[in-house]
């Protein structure tokens, strides 16, 4: 496989930004080799990560390191002649487009979760029913004409909360993300920008949320909250997840800085937010709106552990991870009640994640 | 080596200190800590003001930070508020805690590594489309959904486990609940390996491996495999404290007595001294198991070296 990353030298863009003092030359941790002296042709999916000093991973167990490494992979440079099929000058994201359009992974992700969002916000479009309208007398009753779901403890129509769960959901995940992204990528894109002892603080503040479980932060804060709104879930999704974003958009503006047409713009007097937002934001928020996709998969699930440990969403809010955490209890008697729930859980974190896979393929020019 | 060694140390001390003082603040935002200790009935003023005052709870947290860490670096990590040593706590949750995680984490190595050559060098095939769809499916069901479903089925339904962990917690016992909180990683191990596999493939270190004759299993175990472990290493070494810590879960499901539930009762009952000990050394565990991984690149890879 050529190696295309090799094919546009010029400086390191990762040591041409070290905290002076940290690695000093002879001494890099792996993962840093220079320029012509890398021991392998790439690191393939998620490359050590020691780039940052003390600790790597991101403490949010598994799929979120999943996302982490997608994101990765396209942080490196492909070059300047990184492997369109034809000579035809098109941009990464027509390019991205024409490959999506005809993977079925994506259209079928795609139609997951544009069905989901038109169910979070219009629930009565599949149902006619009330979620909080229960009768008790037929608790735990199984499936039957009209209920297709069957009851849940509560004697609550399953379907019908299945539908409306969806809202409170999405809306968690679509928020966590939105304030993640918004929060971590800015906050990294000008770390990465302007480097120096912002960069140097930044990157010692993510390790240090890097080195706390997230599930446990998750419990020591959301133990004291009383309100029953998804702000506070929100918030600490927030509060805890930006870290790991700010660290893709650093890396990914580092990249982007050293590209000619930066200098050139540079060169030409550009200032330095123009320099930011017209010519290295639009070439370095690949990484991040595929991380970010992911994540969205994982806040879902997170959300729904938060509840399953009872310091997440609460009662009355109808949401996919109470009405698992209510019915685990009896899944012995009645398992239908927790797997309807969790399988829609399943299948939304599913598509999340198969679309952000899907989008980090299209966007990924190793593999055309 | 040992200058890399010391300047790594050095660097994880202020994230030590960050990291503490962090969930030392959040525990300080969890509310009251002497309402712990009063039971179900709010303290009467004069009781919970000289109770602050013997914790020392009316300094300002800085002050408590300071007195804290002073005593948790000579090795006292205070008294629970029940009048348990958090040390003797320590002492009876992590070994139960570590069982666990050696479990998962051999699982991990074992299955997850196995399926990663097997899928990574069958790009493409049925097999790795059907490995691939299975961890996408283990990703994407919550830990605490995978777990009450096995509980259910191999404890309840099929009896081939016990459905709770008695207090020992030998490993005949972790096995299922540590396949269980192994099993995001495990997928996640298998992508990675089958990544990294199938890269490094059509490398030239290999085509000269085949090319001098070597029989293909020593290309793949010599050759193939240890090149392509770096990454695996460095995700399993970091998922060390994270599945530690993110033990909670699952030491609920199965009841297990460990640092997880240690933990939740902690922060259910307010019991600060519990929880901040607990974290603090799981913050150390998840750096040295940092510092471990990095180390171990230079032996699986003699070309990286630490001056």
């Amino acid at each position: 496989m050529p190696d295309v990353r090799r094919t546009n030298p010029g400086p390191d863009p990762e040591s041409g930004d070290r905290r002076p003092g940290e690695h000093p030359p002879g001494d890099r941790p792996p993962g840093e080799h220079p320029p012509g002296d890398r021991p392998r042709g790439d690191w393939p999916d998620g490359g050590p990560d020691a780039e940052d000093g003390a600790v790597a991973g991101t403490g949010f167990g598994g799929s979120m390191d999943l996302a982490t490494n997608e994101g990765r992979t396209l942080e490196d440079d492909p070059g300047p002649d990184g492997g369109g099929p034809s000579g035809r000058p098109r941009s990464l994201w027509s390019d991205a487009w024409r490959d999506l359009r005809r993977n079925p992974v994506f259209l079928v992700s795609a139609l997951l979760i544009l069905f989901l969002a038109l169910i979070a916000m219009w629930p009565s479009l599949l149902t006619s029913g009330d979620p909080l309208d229960c009768d008790l007398a037929l608790a735990q009753e199984g499936s039957r004409p009209g209920h297709p779901f069957g009851f849940n403890g509560q004697g609550c129509d399953v379907y019908t909360r299945t539908v409306y769960g969806a809202r409170t959901s999405v809306t968690v995940g679509v928020c966590a993300t939105l304030g993640v992204a918004l929060l971590g990528g800015v906050l990294g894109a000008l770390a990465g920008f302007f480097g120096g002892l912002w960069d140097a603080l930044l990157s010692r503040l993510t390790d240090v949320f890097f080195a706390i479980p997230v599930v446990l932060g998750g419990l020591v804060l959301l133990s004291v909250v009383t309100s029953n709104s998804v702000w506070p879930v929100i918030g600490f999704m927030v509060l805890l997840g930006w870290p790991q974003i700010s660290r893709i958009s650093r890396g990914s503006v580092i990249t982007a800085k050293q590209h000619d047409y930066v200098q050139a713009a540079r060169a030409l007097g550009a200032s330095g937010p123009r320099m930011l937002l017209r010519h290295i934001a639009p070439n370095a928020i690949a990484p991040v709106i595929v991380v970010a996709t992911i994540a969205l998969g994982t806040y879902i699930a997170l959300e729904a552990t938060l509840s399953y440990l009872g310091v997440g969403l609460k009662p009355p809010t109808v949401s996919w991870g109470i009405d698992i955490s209510s019915a685990s209890p009896y899944i012995r008697n009645a398992p239908h009640m927790l797997l309807w729930p969790a399988g829609a859980l399943a299948v939304t974190v599913l598509a999340f994640i198969m679309l952000g896979d899907a989008v980090r393929d299209a966007l990924d020019p190793k593999l055309r | 080596m040992g200058r890399y060694v010391i300047r790594r140390l050095l660097q994880m001390i202020p994230v030590f200190v960050g990291a503490t003082l962090l969930i030392f603040l959040m525990v300080n935002v969890m509310g009251d800590p002497v309402a712990g200790l009063c039971g179900d009935r709010a303290c009467d003023p004069a009781t919970a003001a000289r109770l602050k005052a013997e914790f020392g709870l009316d300094q300002p947290v800085w002050k408590q930070y300071l007195t804290y860490m002073g005593n948790v670096l000579s090795g006292d990590f205070g008294t629970a508020f029940n009048g348990q040593k958090v040390t003797e706590l320590m002492g009876t949750a992590f070994p139960v805690t570590i069982r666990l995680t050696l479990v998962a984490i051999l699982f991990e190595i074992v299955i997850g590594i196995a399926l990663g050559v097997v899928t990574g060098l069958r790009r493409g095939r049925p097999v790795d489309t059907g490995v691939l769809v299975a961890t996408l499916v283990v990703i994407s069901v919550p830990t605490f959904v995978t777990g009450l479903l096995l509980q259910l089925l191999l404890g309840v339904e099929w009896g081939w486990i016990d459905p709770s962990v008695s207090s020992e917690a030998t490993f005949g016992e972790l096995v299922v609940p540590g396949l269980v909180l192994a099993s995001v990683s495990l997928a996640y191990v298998t992508r990675l390996t089958r990544t990294s596999i199938a890269e490094n493939r059509r490398s030239d270190y290999v085509r000269t491996a085949v090319a001098k004759g070597l029989p293909r299993r020593r290309v793949i175990s010599r050759h193939l495999l240890r090149n392509s472990l770096i990454p695996v290493v460095t995700f399993i070494g970091t998922d060390v404290g994270a599945l530690m810590g993110g033990a909670i879960v699952t030491e609920r499901i199965f009841n297990i007595h460990g640092v997880g539930y240690q933990l939740y009762q902690g922060i259910l009952r307010q019991n600060t001294q519990t929880v901040v000990g607990f974290v603090t050394v799981l913050v150390l565990v998840f750096l040295v198991a940092n510092l471990v991984v990095d180390l171990l690149y230079a032996v699986l890879d003699p070309r990286i070296r630490y001056a």
